[in-house]
């Protein structure tokens, strides 16, 4: 391994070449832009052995993509914001047809009012399109899970397309140190890709095709099951990268002093650094505070959520999306969990980090000593404006 | 943990400057760094921020830096009285400039000539960086030297070492 200075978009490019790929098509956006430009650099100096395709749109980024993942190939794309909205439409084709193709999305902002800058209503309004959707918290994270995601993806039992989500410009842009795997670590840590489900002229069969009301349900009905299939794909991914880097990871969530909070922050992304910063701040003041942060939201962590808040006196989910005319999407399906294992203890969402809006430490210690309360609202912070209220 | 902020205008270096002070402060051991710039669109000549954080435990706030132990100006034009609200207590700014001030908070350096005799060029980074390995003890000018050649291209090399000595041995004075 050798220890570099790299921006969250780099690192992300790093794991990429670590992994392989064969081919790369993708159109730039901001925050995006850096992590394409530095795998054309990759290609261009002959260290990634790739066909790298320049395309005119999102659209046909995901579209050529897709193409190549049907003939057998390793495929990566990367978008952000208008770009992954551009590309909707390919989305649930991917999904449908089990390419596992892996695609790195700078979360950004959507128009309008225009934006360039963070939050995750971009992925987040995409969940229901049947891919994985995992969201890393630093540079470390982002190289490591770029790696993982193709062995995640291209698991048998799974053979979906994976979503990487680094959060726009707090993580893309921001230089930190991490550790770069050698090659010979990377290939044994991931096979090249072997699927059945390709066009092929020795073994021809259908791919891509129609499927009336009658068959519909049974294609629908396993890819759900292929998407229920990624966490034990994570877990055996979480092991084997352990064995070889000696880095851990833990699954759908990572608990930090949740075992005995009464109070416990759920949340995802790049914030998560700092709210375990006022977790430990606060438990030093006396105050049983935690941190649930959910590494993945598609497969949703039930059962992860469920067994974290067993014993906490609240809850409050804070997020870089709303749900206009309802509230945060990661809120109503961490209630739904809740529910189902039959934990009935007052949550609160909190909306923040919109357009890029700065989260303070300050307005997290405001949500742990607001959760005191103990009422389940939902509540922007930062609004600003005449509104301005918080 | 300590916290540096960088004021510039676009294309005079101030964020590769916090990046460099990063890559230097990753050499040692146990070294944890955040470098960013003030994000969003980029024009030449607009004043512009960048921030560099170190410590030797993993930094969890990514946000811009309120208070600062070095506040460094590498155009005196974009200093005025405000900066001194974005100094922790016993924080300075290094300022490039050809005055000269009371004020013990201020150490100025006068980067430009230094940039004329090494770079041939008005371009202050390595400069301010060099005086502030100086004043700061934070990284050693072999570790900036280390950091230039690892990112810079090779053709600026050399130069950009031999200012950040004659920086250092201008502000160790």
């Amino acid at each position: 391994m050798a220890k570099k200075f790299l921006s969250g978009n780099e690192a992300f490019a790093y794991g990429v070449r670590l992994a392989r790929p064969q081919v790369i098509s993708a159109y730039p956006i901001t925050p995006q832009t850096i992590v394409v430009e530095k795998l054309s650099e990759f290609v261009e100096d002959g260290s990634l052995k790739a066909e790298f395709i320049h395309v005119e749109s999102e659209h046909s980024a995901l579209s050529c993509a897709m193409g190549a993942s049907s003939v057998g190939a390793r495929a990566f794309t990367a978008t952000s914001s208008q770009g992954l909205l551009y590309m909707a439409e390919c989305l649930p084709y991917a999904a449908g047809g089990r390419f596992p193709v892996v695609m790195m999305n700078a979360n950004r902002s959507t128009a309008l009012p225009w934006n360039i800058y963070g939050d995750q209503r971009d992925s987040i309004s995409q969940l229901d399109s049947g891919w994985i959707q995992a969201y890393a918290e630093n540079a470390q994270e982002a190289l490591d899970l770029a790696l993982m995601s193709f062995y995640i993806a291209e698991h048998k039992k799974v053979s979906t397309p994976f979503m990487a989500n680094l959060d726009g410009f707090v993580l893309t842009h921001t230089y930190e140190v991490a550790d770069v795997p050698t090659q010979e670590q990377a290939d044994e840590f991931l096979p090249s890709f072997e699927t059945e489900n390709k066009m092929s002229l020795t073994s021809p069969k259908n791919l891509a095709f129609s499927a009336g009301p009658d068959t519909n349900t049974f294609f629908k009905y396993k890819e759900h099951i292929g998407l229920l299939n990624v966490k034990e794909a994570v877990a055996e991914a979480e092991k084997r990268f352990a064995e070889i880097f000696g880095r851990q990871y833990s699954g759908l969530t990572e608990s930090y002093k949740t075992d005995d909070a009464e109070y416990i922050l759920i949340t995802l992304g790049s914030i998560s650094g700092l709210v375990r910063e006022v977790v430990d701040k606060l438990r030093n003041e006396g105050k049983k505070a935690g941190l649930l942060r959910l590494r993945y939201i598609r497969p949703f962590p039930n059962e992860e959520i469920a067994d974290a808040l067993k014993n906490a006196k609240a809850a409050a989910v804070l997020e870089k999306d709303i749900s206009f005319g309802n509230e945060g999407t990661v809120y109503s399906n961490v209630n739904s969990a809740l529910h189902k294992a039959g934990i009935s203890i007052p949550t609160s969402n909190y909306i923040g980090g919109l357009g890029g809006k700065n989260i303070s430490a300050e307005e997290i210690e405001y949500i742990f000593s607001d959760l005191t309360r103990k009422k389940s609202e939902v509540k922007f912070l930062g609004i600003g404006g005449e509104d301005s209220g918080s | 943990m300590k916290e540096i902020i960088w004021h510039g205008r676009g294309g005079q270096g101030a964020f590769t400057a916090a990046r460099l002070l990063g890559e230097a402060y990753a050499l040692k051991d146990d070294s944890y760094v955040l470098a960013f710039p003030s994000f969003g669109p980029e024009r030449r000549g607009a004043p512009i921020r960048a921030f560099t954080k170190l410590d030797e435990k993993p930094i969890g706030n990514r946000s811009e830096i309120k208070k600062a132990d070095y506040s460094i100006f590498l155009d005196d034009t974009l200093f005025s009285e405000q900066a001194f609200g974005e100094l922790k207590e016993n924080g300075k700014i290094l300022l490039n400039t050809k005055k000269t001030y009371d004020d013990p908070r201020i150490i100025a350096i006068d980067g430009d000539s230094i940039a004329e005799r090494y770079l041939g060029m008005p371009i202050t980074n390595t400069i301010l960086l060099g005086a502030l390995s100086a004043v700061s003890g934070l990284v050693s000018s072999d570790e900036i030297a280390v950091a230039i050649s690892q990112t810079m291209p090779q053709r600026i090399r050399e130069k950009n070492i031999a200012a950040v000595n004659a920086a250092y041995e201008e502000a160790a004075l």
